[in-house]
């Protein structure tokens, strides 16, 4: 058997990006928060705005830490195994690219240093400003990381030269046609994720009558939150789907399952997807539904993958699967927060245990729900990096074989394996240290660090011997 | 009108990394040391000098790599791909090195394992720094814009030896610096430690600009061809100079001149080796010029980086002045 250095090549940003992107999608809303709290700490002065923003901020500076080090793999990979793809598009995407740097380095180097250690060096406003100035931070760097993925999917603004694409038009490049949708499903995606990891540390909290009044606190807070935030991000993936219907139709067909050309044209619930006889097996399929979803009309048409040439199709399986897990759990994710709501307004919440164990349970949910995103959007690409103009098979560093990227494959495998476990391991040791009186919050005896140079040691600095 | 930013560029990119092969090349060069200590308050001293700075000098190889990429891609597409593995090993290396930094506090149990993967940590990314460095004098097999060499051609003499002799040049840098944070026993053992460093990096700069000239006629003919001999002799005079100087100033016990002493040495090298090059960014194929980003690009993240990059700068002058004087072996970090 042959190894394909494309094909591995593939794997191995899938496994480097999949680890990555868990921490943004938890940090970008954990930053949110924090600023949240430290702002109602400043305005009120209650201690318990300060002792639940002091113990996310102790799991914020290790998650952060993490995703640092695992960005910092990420430049390299455009040019060791996809140096193809950045050869072509480097005019057009690397300044975005080197934007995002930027903006983490410059938020790195100093709002973060003031939030986590300069609580006792600096004025309550300016420890809130840092807080507030590394959420932005952080949305900021999706800001150009979600522009680079938008013009892939859905280029804009260049001209092309000798098969190179150059800029024309950099406001066009930032702000392509699927950028607006993507960043703010993708946004909302990320609070939503942090508001379960939230709502299910509180309910644990809660379960073991452990800082009780935070706990509470926090369930409430992530509950407001997701009682607006999850319709919210029905309505806007209901939208990037009008998007993709537009621009990509193609990504749409293999989301829906759909080989052939129908009009008016039914939504398939489930199904087995066969690529090479271009059916879907074992189809149960509603009636016209699918041209509701999709055009908002009884009897719009919906592409079906046959029209376009084989070579063309994306696979199915993956984003027809991926997508269904996405709103199983978006669906998954509602009736816990009506059922929340619905407690809280009877007065029943702090007592309906199942609830609170069936939060601890959802934590994780939103990370899925963002792999399973992931997956669905950048499959569906296929078999494009450019969507339309270039080939992932043209992409590839040429220099490379098989076994080249297997080994390198597995390096990062057993890195990996050993470097996430033993940091989510850390941060659930944080989660059970739990929140902390405000007076167990001394000053440090010396003044030691303006800037982050310990971001997993910070917090258990912090916490001395307990 | 279209401003010609290549040598703007040129500036900052070289700027960038030097800033990088000079302080992350400090802290590589501590973990180093590291390993070969064995009292555990003055391992705990020596991590103690690099503790507030390390992360923030590794960034600026993030930097130095997107300014690479954004500035110079066909120089980023080439060279990266010929240098697959010493890049992977660089950067799983750094990985565990920063890892390393933070759990070894933590699991007193794992000390040993994560005290050598800090120090292994080190070591593998120096080395593969050096292979790079060595990979990029020697140049590249090019066809049609793409690397057409084998991931292995950096498995040959010349990149080994630029492997084994940047160990040694970060060493001295570590040694200095340690010489600078500390006092004592620890103090007088990084002097030593230095010395040693310092013969090394002196017989490693001497061979290398003896080889170079003889592998390469240009590079020969670059240095040794009139009226150029003339301009450029002041080069090595000047790097004899500062070693001397150097060597002086272990002696005499000084303590701020020989970590300023060790940078100067890493400049001239850096400048030897860029009148070699000049002005090739892919030896011997590619010109800055021919392997620039449209003006366009180049323009469009020259607008940010020279408003972020000042602040940067200014924020890191400060933070390592709030860490200046000596680290106690006891009090501080943990």
């Amino acid at each position: 058997m042959t190894l394909d250095p494309m094909l591995l090549s593939r794997l191995q940003w899938a496994w480097v990006i999949a680890w990555h992107i868990l921490l943004p999608a938890f940090t970008i809303g954990l930053a949110s928060y924090i600023a949240v709290l430290e702002g109602l700490y400043l305005v009120t002065g209650w201690d318990i705005w300060f002792r639940i923003s002091g113990f996310w901020t102790r799991i914020f500076a290790v998650s952060f830490g993490m995703g640092v080090v695992s960005g910092i793999i990420m430049p390299f990979q455009f040019g060791t195994n996809w140096s193809r793809f950045t050869d072509a598009t480097a005019n057009v995407i690397s300044p975005l690219l080197a934007y995002e740097g930027l903006m983490a380095f410059f938020l790195e180097a100093s709002f973060l240093g003031v939030l986590l250690f300069g609580r006792w060096l600096v004025p309550p406003w300016a420890h809130f400003l840092a807080a507030f100035m590394v959420a932005f931070g952080t949305l900021l760097s999706s800001f150009w990381i979600l522009a680079t993925n938008s013009w892939m999917q859905t280029p804009a603004g260049y001209k092309l030269v000798d098969g190179r694409f150059e800029p024309v038009d950099w406001t066009a490049i930032v702000f392509s046609p699927s950028f607006p949708y993507r960043f703010f499903h993708n946004v909302t995606a990320f609070y939503i994720t942090t508001a379960f990891v939230v709502m299910g540390v509180g309910a644990w909290l809660l379960r073991r009558q452990r800082a009780v009044e935070d706990a509470r606190m926090m369930i409430r807070m992530a509950l407001g939150l997701l009682i607006i935030l999850v319709p919210l991000q029905m309505f806007l993936g209901d939208q990037h789907g009008l998007n993709t219907l537009e621009y990509q139709p193609a990504k749409l067909a293999a989301i829906e399952g759909r080989y052939d050309t129908a009009q008016p044209a039914p939504l398939t619930l489930f199904g087995i997807p066969d690529d090479t006889a271009a059916t879907m097996r074992g189809a149960i399929e509603i009636p016209r539904l699918g041209s509701l979803v999709l055009t908002h009309s009884w009897s719009g048409a919906i592409k079906g993958l046959k029209e376009w040439p084989a070579d063309q199709r994306p696979p199915v399986a993956l984003p027809f699967f991926a997508f269904r897990v996405m709103v199983g759990i978006a669906v998954l994710m509602l009736i816990i927060v009506l059922t929340g709501q619905f407690l809280q307004l009877r007065g029943q919440l702090w007592d309906a245990i199942w609830f609170l164990r069936l939060c601890e349970f959802a934590a994780p949910l939103g990370f899925v729900a963002v792999l399973c995103g992931w997956v669905t959007t950048e499959v569906g690409r296929q078999p494009w990096t450019v969507y339309g103009l270039l080939r992932t098979a043209d992409s590839v560093t040429p220099s490379l074989t098989g076994s080249n990227v297997a080994v390198s494959l597995a390096c990062y495998v057993a890195v990996y394996l050993i470097m996430f476990p033993t940091g989510i391991a850390f941060m659930a040791g944080l989660v059970r240290r739990g929140p902390r009186p405000a007076e167990l919050e001394e000053p440090p005896t010396e003044i030691e660090s303006g800037r982050p140079h310990q971001p997993f040691d910070s917090a258990a600095r912090a916490a001395p011997l307990l | 009108m279209v401003l010609d930013l290549v040598p703007l560029w040129t500036i900052l990119l070289a700027l960038a990394v030097f800033y990088y092969v000079v302080f992350d090349g400090f802290d590589l060069g501590v973990g180093m040391l590291y390993g070969l200590l064995r009292n555990d308050a003055a391992r705990t001293a020596t991590m103690n000098s690099v503790a507030p700075v390390w992360d923030g000098n590794e960034t600026w190889l993030v930097f130095g790599g997107l300014g690479l990429l954004a500035a110079f891609p066909l120089a980023f597409t080439i060279i990266i791909p010929a240098v697959y593995f010493p890049i992977l090993m660089m950067l799983l290396a750094l990985v565990f090195r920063g890892v390393a930094f933070e759990f070894r506090f933590k699991h007193t149990t794992l000390r040993r394992l994560w005290d050598s993967a800090f120090c292994g940590g080190s070591l593998v990314a120096t080395f593969a720094q050096g292979v790079v460095l060595g990979t990029f004098i020697q140049g590249f097999k090019v066809e049609d814009r793409h690397f057409a060499g084998s991931s292995f051609d950096w498995v040959s003499p010349f990149p080994i030896a630029t492997g084994v002799a940047l160990m040694f040049g970060y060493g001295l840098l570590g040694a200095c610096w340690l010489i600078l944070k500390t006092e004592g026993e620890l103090q007088d053992w990084a002097r030593r430690a230095a010395g040693i460093c310092l013969v090394a990096v002196l017989v490693a700069i001497a061979a290398v600009s003896i080889w170079t000239p003889l592998a390469r006629a240009e590079i020969a003919q670059r240095w040794f061809s009139w009226p150029n001999i003339a301009f450029l002799s002041p080069v090595p005079i000047v790097t004899a100079l500062i070693a001397f100087g150097e060597w002086e100033a272990l002696r005499r016990r000084h303590e701020l001149t020989p970590f300023l002493g060790a940078i100067a040495l890493f400049l001239m090298s850096f400048i030897g080796i860029a009148i070699s090059l000049w002005p090739m960014i892919v030896p011997y194929h590619y010109t800055l010029w021919q392997t620039a980003s449209s003006p366009s690009t180049q323009a469009f993240l020259l607008i940010g980086t020279l408003f972020l990059l000042p602040v940067i700068l200014m924020y890191t002058a400060w933070s390592y002045w709030v860490f200046r004087g000596k680290v106690s072996g006891v009090a501080g970090y943990h």
